[in-house]
């Protein structure tokens, strides 16, 4: 599915812009813990957690993800936003908590994997 | 070792400050992927240096990230004036670590870094003086 379609089939709030042309994802990460995520998220996953700071963008743009969602409608500060708009990282949020927003996720395609980073 | 390095980069790193984090391993990556490096070494170079970065933003005064490539591997070694491990093996071990709440609540301090710095690497050195520094060197084949 399309990051675009994503964002319309799940009323995701768009806190920078997408990226022009269309982005395929098909995978996805939940995690709090920065190390965690990048120890485990593929390349190209959506990254669903409440952390809402600069380094959210950091590890996003290390790893190439697709886009960011923020749970539990919290609005990053200017800093964060600032920093995703000179990466290119897409930052979306939701009022849903991370439960709820991964089920939904997961009921479009989306998937989990257990990529470590040296296969990733 | 008899090769000479191909390129050398450093890029300094200044303990707590968290809005500059992740600046040098960023550029790290930029100059991997400029130079046409595979894009799972570069991935793999990346994730190491960001914990590595972070690690020195999370624990030390200052340091800095030191870039050589070689004409046999990468070679990230990341330098710091700062507290120094008292026990190396429990700081490889997942899950322990002694950042402080203010950076756990931000995500990190899981315990993961040198974890993940080990798998990210093919040889991981970590030689550590207590109430001197720190200094890593990640080692990644090519």
């Amino acid at each position: 599915m399309t990051l675009a379609e994503l964002v319309r089939r799940l009323d995701l709030t768009i806190l920078t812009s997408l990226p022009e042309g269309d982005v395929e994802v098909t995978r996805g990460y939940v995690s709090d813990l920065l190390s965690d995520v990048l120890g485990k998220a593929s390349e190209g996953a959506i990254w669903v957690t409440l952390q809402s700071h600069p380094n959210v963008i950091a590890v996003a743009s290390l790893l190439n993800l697709s886009a960011v969602i923020i749970v539990g409608g919290i609005i990053p500060d200017d800093a964060t936003l600032e920093r995703a708009r000179e990466a290119s990282v897409p930052v979306l949020s939701t009022q849903l908590p991370a439960f709820e927003i991964v089920g939904r996720l997961y009921q479009l395609g989306i998937r989990g994997n257990v990529d470590s980073c040296v296969d990733g | 070792m008899g090769l000479k390095p191909l390129l050398e980069m450093r890029f300094p790193v200044q303990g707590n400050d968290f809005i500059q984090a992740g600046e040098a391993s960023s550029r790290i990556k930029r100059t991997l992927q400029q130079i046409g490096m595979e894009s799972s070494l570069v991935r793999r170079a990346a994730i190491a240096s960001y914990e590595a970065e972070m690690n020195i933003v999370i624990h030390a005064y200052h340091g800095e990230l030191v870039l050589t490539i070689w004409p046999n591997l990468i070679e990230i070694v990341a330098a710091d004036v700062g507290p120094g491990i008292s026990d190396v093996a429990l700081a490889m071990q997942e899950g322990y670590s002694t950042a402080p709440e203010s950076v756990r609540q931000m995500g990190f301090g899981a315990g993961m870094g040198l974890p993940n710095m080990q798998k990210c690497a093919d040889e991981l050195l970590v030689e550590t003086k207590v109430g001197e520094g720190t200094r890593v060197v990640i080692k990644i084949n090519l």
